[in-house]
């Protein structure tokens, strides 16, 4: 458990080595300040097979485990946090398609993402969420072997770009509570009737566009459903596990990416006569960093290995995805900080990796609901 | 409640200047975001109505009143969530210098304009090398007859583009003791060899044209320096106190504008429109920011009232710059903290406050050179 194994280290190695050829400072840049998904790089890492790793390999994917999907997440978001978000967003939510999904959707969908052809993305929130136990807003009602979508998703993340939607949506309205009758369903992005509203400049992760996607009337054949009927809830707390432990991979990369950049700058910055890192200060918030950094990965890949043995363990994918993205802030907050007022400079980077970091610690619930998920796992739900 | 002797006229004073932020700054605010700058028509306007310098005299041009219309400036500006204009960087820090140690020819000359607007100014000590280390500057200047010849390059400078003059710190390359080398010298936009429209991209603080300056055999009068030559460094030490104070009042104006606007949100919740009640977890955390933001208001205005009361209070307001700005920093991040990822869109405003916000811990002294005074006031 404590080392990974050879041909693990040899994923590392050429993750590390692939993000640092291809990776460039000024395409971050641009690419970041434009909000344009980086479309060259992600070609490439689904060519050298950094995309869907996790994929069974009979549709497409590399039938190797969370883990090493974990380890190639790191090493992108270690070399750059805005690119690494980005390609590590590229199959988002496809997870759901690899645990549950048919095999015609499987054999149809996962190849086109693992091979850099298609990008996917979530339609789960809504604007009017209200309590849980309401029914969602956006529903589907079977008509003639075609489910028609009607409704309203916001923040879907690669709205407007993704070429495949897993949507939440009501497709039992009278069944109680509500969030029994929820169900997934796979929609093409092209289906007549979807308009997409672009939700506009985040915080952080700027290369993946975040849009509203309102539907009206969208038909998709009946066979789009995605698993069983009413089970969508389910599946996306099931779901959640896995992409709180990818979320966790991308705060750890981002973190470690942060103190590298502080490690180099502070070895060549001098004032008072010395160099930044040779001041005590300096040093402890660096050992501090590196500790909270090797906590977060520990946990991480604990989480990972424990999903790739066959167990899901809710609370320990959450406390993963708190911790790590705690460690990440903490981290690029104290770049920035020992960065002094280049820190607050775009040029010298800290400050976009904090920005990204603390969209993770925003995204697949924020630490209110990971504390929540925890506790419920350790004494029960309220 | 409050310690302050706050009188009628600063009373509507706020309420003008209020009025003022929400009618003729507030609107604009995502447009100079864009454009990156503030036009120089609304300093001007700014002016107009006196709420510029408003510590400087009549008899120099300026409306003639006391610290505590600085606060209130200080404190309502922070409420526009924007930091484009930087009117107490102008008239609580930079003009003082001027005010303070300059000639009677150099006061009637500039301050009438800062007053009204028609001047916007900013202060250069830190260079690309020289941050905390403010001695190490490099930036010379050499005299020449009745002139000095300046040489060099300033960085992270606020209001960098707009400013009309600059107070520039500068060595003199022919003493060697750092502390005695350096004066502070005022110099024009458009005086030839000073070039400053190099405008810096940042984290935050987009409205604000931060830049960098270059100065190249840039020839100025000798009557240019400000108060006594070698003076520069006790001129910037003693000047400290009071924008260690600015910053502070700034900072704690944050965070009571972040809580009051948090607090609203969950108060006027409204599940059919999607905001929610606060439930336990969050209320706590309220309540921990709302203990810390009581008892940094009580500080801020012991120190408020010392500083006008000419104490020495350099510690304290060390202490307190250190403190609001850490404070701002974490409780904008977890307010932000209680929405999901959609919370951290760009429209909402928070996001572009706690963007602001991250330069405080480094500006106007980082926090590592507040403790290092912290420490030695205690005698390590």
């Amino acid at each position: 458990m404590f080392e990974l194994s050879k041909s693990q280290k040899q994923i590392v190695k050429a993750a590390r080595d692939f993000a640092k050829g291809e990776f460039d400072k000024d395409l971050a840049y641009e690419l970041e300040k434009s909000r344009t998904f980086p479309i060259q790089v992600w070609e490439k890492a689904a060519d050298l097979g950094f995309i869907g790793i996790h994929y069974p390999e009979d549709h497409g994917g590399g039938g190797l485990g969370l883990l090493e999907n974990v380890l190639i997440t790191e090493e992108l978001c270690h070399q750059d946090s805005a690119l690494g978000y980005a390609i590590s967003h590229a199959g988002f939510a496809s997870e759901c398609l690899a645990l549950f999904a048919s095999d015609e959707i499987k054999s149809r969908v996962l190849p086109q993402i693992a091979e850099g052809k298609a990008l996917s993305g979530a339609a789960f929130s809504e604007t009017q969420l209200g309590a849980i136990p309401l029914a969602l807003q956006t529903s589907a009602v079977e008509q003639n072997g075609k489910w028609v979508i009607n409704g309203e998703k916001t923040y879907v993340i690669n709205g407007g770009a993704a070429n495949y939607y897993i949507l939440l949506c009501q497709t039992d309205l009278s069944v109680e509570p509500a969030d029994k009758g929820r169900s997934l369903i796979l929609v093409e992005a092209d289906s007549p009737g979807i308009k997409v509203v672009d939700c506009g400049k985040n915080l952080g992760g700027n290369m993946v566009n975040t849009a509203d996607l309102i539907f009206e009337n969208v038909r998709v054949p009946a066979s789009n459903l995605i698993g069983k009927i009413g089970k969508g809830t389910d599946y996306i707390q099931r779901y959640f596990d896995d992409s709180r432990i990818m979320d966790a991979a991308q705060a750890v990369g981002i973190a470690a990416g942060a103190l590298d950049r502080t490690l180099e700058y502070t070895k060549g910055r001098v004032q008072f006569n010395r160099r930044i890192i040779d001041f005590q200060v300096t040093r402890h918030k660096i050992a501090e960093m590196a500790t909270q950094i090797e906590l977060s990965r520990i946990i991480t890949y604990k989480a990972a290995w424990i999903r790739d043995n066959g167990k899901t363990d809710s609370k320990l994918c959450s406390m993963a995805k708190m911790t790590a993205a705690q460690t990440a802030v903490n981290a690029c907050n104290h770049a920035i900080q020992m960065f002094g007022g280049y820190g607050y400079m775009t040029e010298y980077e800290v400050e976009r990796f904090y920005r990204d970091a603390r969209m993770i610690e925003n995204s697949s619930g924020n630490n209110h609901i990971q504390k929540d998920i925890i506790a419920a796992g350790i004494v029960g739900k309220n | 409640m409050t310690i302050l002797n706050y009188t009628e006229d600063h009373h509507r004073f706020r309420e003008r200047f209020e009025k003022f932020c929400k009618e003729e700054l507030t609107p604009f605010v995502d447009q100079w975001e864009a454009e990156h700058i503030v036009p120089k028509s609304k300093w001007k306007q700014m002016g107009e109505n006196g709420f510029l310098c408003t510590e400087v005299p009549k008899e120099y041009g300026g409306p003639g009143g006391d610290f505590l219309h600085s606060v209130i400036i200080a404190e309502e500006l922070v409420k526009t969530e924007h930091m484009g204009i930087m009117a107490p960087l102008h008239s609580d820090i930079v003009v003082p210098y001027i005010s303070t140690f300059g000639s009677e020819e150099i006061k009637h000359k500039y301050l009438p304009g800062c007053a009204s607007g028609d001047c916007i100014s900013a202060i250069a000590m830190t260079e690309p090398g020289a941050g905390s280390d403010v001695a190490s500057m490099e930036m010379t200047a050499v005299e020449d007859g009745d002139d000095v010849v300046i040489n060099g390059s300033k960085t992270f400078i606020s209001n960098g583009v707009n400013c009309d003059i600059v107070i520039v710190a500068a060595k003199d390359p022919s003493i060697s003791n750092p502390h005695k080398a350096i004066s502070l010298y005022l110099i024009e936009d458009g005086t030839k060899g000073f070039e400053h429209d190099k405008k810096l991209e940042k984290m935050g603080m987009h409205s604000q044209d931060t830049a960098e300056l270059f100065f190249t055999d840039c020839r100025i009068p000798k009557s240019n320096i400000i108060g006594e030559k070698g003076n520069g460094f006790i001129q910037l030490m003693q000047k400290l106190q009071q924008e260690r104070l600015v910053c502070s009042i700034q900072a704690i104006a944050g965070v009571e504008h972040v809580l009051e606007k948090t607090v609203n949100y969950f108060r006027n919740s409204d599940a059919a429109v999607g905001s929610i009640k606060a439930e336990q977890a969050v209320q706590f955390e309220l309540a921990e920011m709302t203990a810390e933001s009581r008892i940094l208001r009580a500080f801020i205005d012991q120190l408020i009232l010392g500083h006008m009361n000419k104490e020495n209070v350099i510690i304290e307001t060390s202490i307190a710059k250190y403190r609001t700005s850490e404070a701002l920093n974490s409780i904008i991040n977890r307010c932000l903290g209680f929405s999901g990822d959609y919370g951290l869109s760009e429209k909402n405003t928070l996001v572009r406050m706690a963007r602001d916000a991250r330069v405080q811990t480094i500006y106007a002294g980082t926090n590592e050179v507040m403790k290092s005074i912290i420490a030695k006031s205690l005698g390590l």
